[in-house]
């Protein structure tokens, strides 16, 4: 007989844990082939550098403690110019602080994986979750012209999942791709399946600046163009490159089928009107929830379409009324776009959600009768 | 058809109400349901409030946040007062009995108190305490396996307590008698 195997390396398979949201996140990225992470602590996200820190002397990454937020971003700068695949993570005031890293690194075609773990705000505000940063995330967030591929988990396993799309698509795209999740997702745990090692490949970079072999010429990354004509140049190629970008868009809807009332709410929000939606099932409204699991590209089509069947919008965020811009520029004044928000930290719980479905619903029967 | 079961877990901070819940979350997944467990995770260490939202389930759960619960499990009065009235009708209100100054008024939920503090001083731990209010509370809503829950508090429990495993099953074992104690005295 054969002896079996004594030791397999679990992480080349794929495998169920109970896990928080940023542990997830953080173990997703070490088997994704991760090769350096610089960040620095801030609640509700430190679990990420924590989890790292742990577990990198059994891998080979680096992984290190910035003295900043500032200083975090330029190393990722560095490390994605050198072509490596290279993340950072931090929560809404920290991420402020590394727009102009950002901006940086869209301009210079820099991949990397940027992750937000927001909190309550403006200013330092609360440590509780929220969803404020979606301006900052989905319009540029730094100066400039630029975009971020922006991805929206709602759950501890897409915090996982997201990590593997995220790395994929900035390399795919030469951009920055931003991970947008919030406070909660965070922290709390749920079962996840982690993804094997091994199973996200590398692609060439000939444009990293590596070391000048002598077969090519010397390979430049930078942002700084003085001839305004070269600087348009490069920006007509970076709108060129969001264009594409756009076949990248990713929603679900799930609910009532030809819904007479569709909900756009995304990450953790997009699960509590879920729960709000069964309840206004049981009370014969007939709702759908359009999650979009991209908020840029944003599915516009998708929600359009919806206004066939739909009498009206709302959209859930925890915030004081953001991606509803979006949603009402989809609708495009063909349906009432109602919005509920919480905001600084506070959550939205689903009888909140069930009110406000409610009262459109009444107001759609009054105005009909 | 429902098949989720939603608990709230309150108490002071280092009374181990996050862990209770972290052990059923675990103990029901590896039983293949769907688990979450969401803390509250503001400052609060030792001494301010702490709880947790666990809820398993059949089928995926939608929103890891809910606002009313079929089961309580309560370890100081504010939390009390804070989520007695929270629970659904038929639910359950599980506390620490010598924590508790006014005992919940409500007679529309099955109300258990349990001395699990002087019990966990009587096997000389009190940080067990915890382990008799989840002992009483399995043996009331039996959500989990009895060995899936000894598996899940090998997980939960750090590696250096390890030696403490033993202590814990005992605590328990004890919260399960008093329960089924309590369940004959309200027959009697």
């Amino acid at each position: 007989m054969e002896p079996t195997s004594q030791r397999v390396d679990s992480s080349t398979q794929a495998e169920t844990r109970l896990m928080k949201g940023n542990e997830a996140l953080a173990e997703a990225a070490i088997r994704s082939g991760m090769q350096a992470y610089f960040g620095y602590p801030i609640t509700p996200q430190s679990e990420i550098l924590e989890y790292f820190t742990a577990e990198a002397p059994k891998h080979n990454f680096v992984v290190l403690q910035a003295e900043s937020e500032l200083a975090a971003i330029n190393m990722v700068y560095g490390a994605g110019g050198a072509g490596a695949r290279v993340m950072t993570s931090s929560s809404s005031p920290g991420i402020s602080l590394m727009q102009e890293g950002i901006s940086y690194m869209a301009s210079a075609e820099i991949p990397c994986l940027v992750v937000n773990v927001q909190r309550g705000g403006p200013g330092l505000g609360t440590i509780q979750p929220a969803q404020g940063d979606y301006f900052q995330a989905t319009k540029g967030g730094g100066h400039g012209d630029y975009r971020l591929l922006v991805l929206a988990p709602a759950s501890v396993q897409e915090m996982a999942d997201f990590v593997f799309d995220g790395f994929r698509l900035a390399d795919k795209y030469r951009t920055p791709v931003l991970i947008l999740a919030d406070g909660a997702l965070g922290q709390m745990m749920e079962k996840v399946v982690l993804p094997p090692s091994g199973s996200l490949p590398f692609i060439d970079k000939p444009w990293a600046t590596t070391g000048k072999p002598a077969s090519r010429e010397r390979n430049i990354l930078t942002s700084l163009h003085m001839e305004p004509e070269k600087m348009e140049e490069i920006n007509v190629k970076l709108q060129d490159k969001y264009r594409k970008m756009q076949q990248e868009v990713r929603y679900e809807v799930i609910g009532a089928e030809n819904p007479e009332m569709v909900i756009v709410a995304f990450g953790l929000t997009a699960r509590i009107c879920l729960k709000a939606i069964e309840l206004a099932k049981e009370r014969g409204i007939k709702v759908a929830l359009l999650r979009p699991i991209t908020l840029y590209p944003f599915p516009y089509d998708a929600i359009a379409r919806l206004t066939s069947t739909a009498y009206a919008f709302l959209t859930v965020e925890m915030n004081a009324g953001q991606m509803v811009e979006d949603v009402r520029l989809a609708v495009n004044g063909k349906r009432p776009v109602y919005f509920k928000g919480r905001m600084g930290g506070m959550i939205p719980s689903p009888e909140d959600v069930l009110l406000e479905i409610e009262t459109i619903a009444e107001k759609q029967q009054t105005t009909t009768v | 058809m429902k098949t989720a079961h939603e608990i709230i877990i309150a108490g002071f901070g280092g009374q181990g109400v996050l862990s209770m819940g972290q052990i059923i979350a675990y103990a029901a997944m590896k039983e293949g349901k769907e688990v979450s467990w969401m803390p509250s995770y503001g400052p609060e260490m030792r001494g301010g409030t702490a709880n947790c939202i666990v809820i398993v389930s059949e089928e995926k759960i939608n929103s890891p946040i809910v606002s009313t619960f079929d089961s309580a499990i309560i370890l100081n009065q504010p939390s009390l007062e804070k989520f007695a009235d929270h629970v659904k009708p038929g639910g359950l209100i599980l506390f620490e009995e010598s924590s508790i100054i006014n005992p919940p008024s409500r007679t529309d939920v099955e109300k258990l108190p349990v001395a699990a503090l002087e019990e966990a001083q009587k096997l000389n731990k009190r940080q067990v305490a915890n382990m008799i209010l989840l002992g009483a509370f399995l043996e009331r809503r039996p959500l989990v396996a009895p060995e899936n829950v000894l598996k899940a508090l090998k997980e939960v429990l750090p590696e250096r307590h390890h030696h403490l495993l033993p202590l814990n099953e005992q605590a328990l074992l004890r919260g399960k008698q008093i329960a089924l104690e309590l369940a004959h005295e309200s027959v009697l």
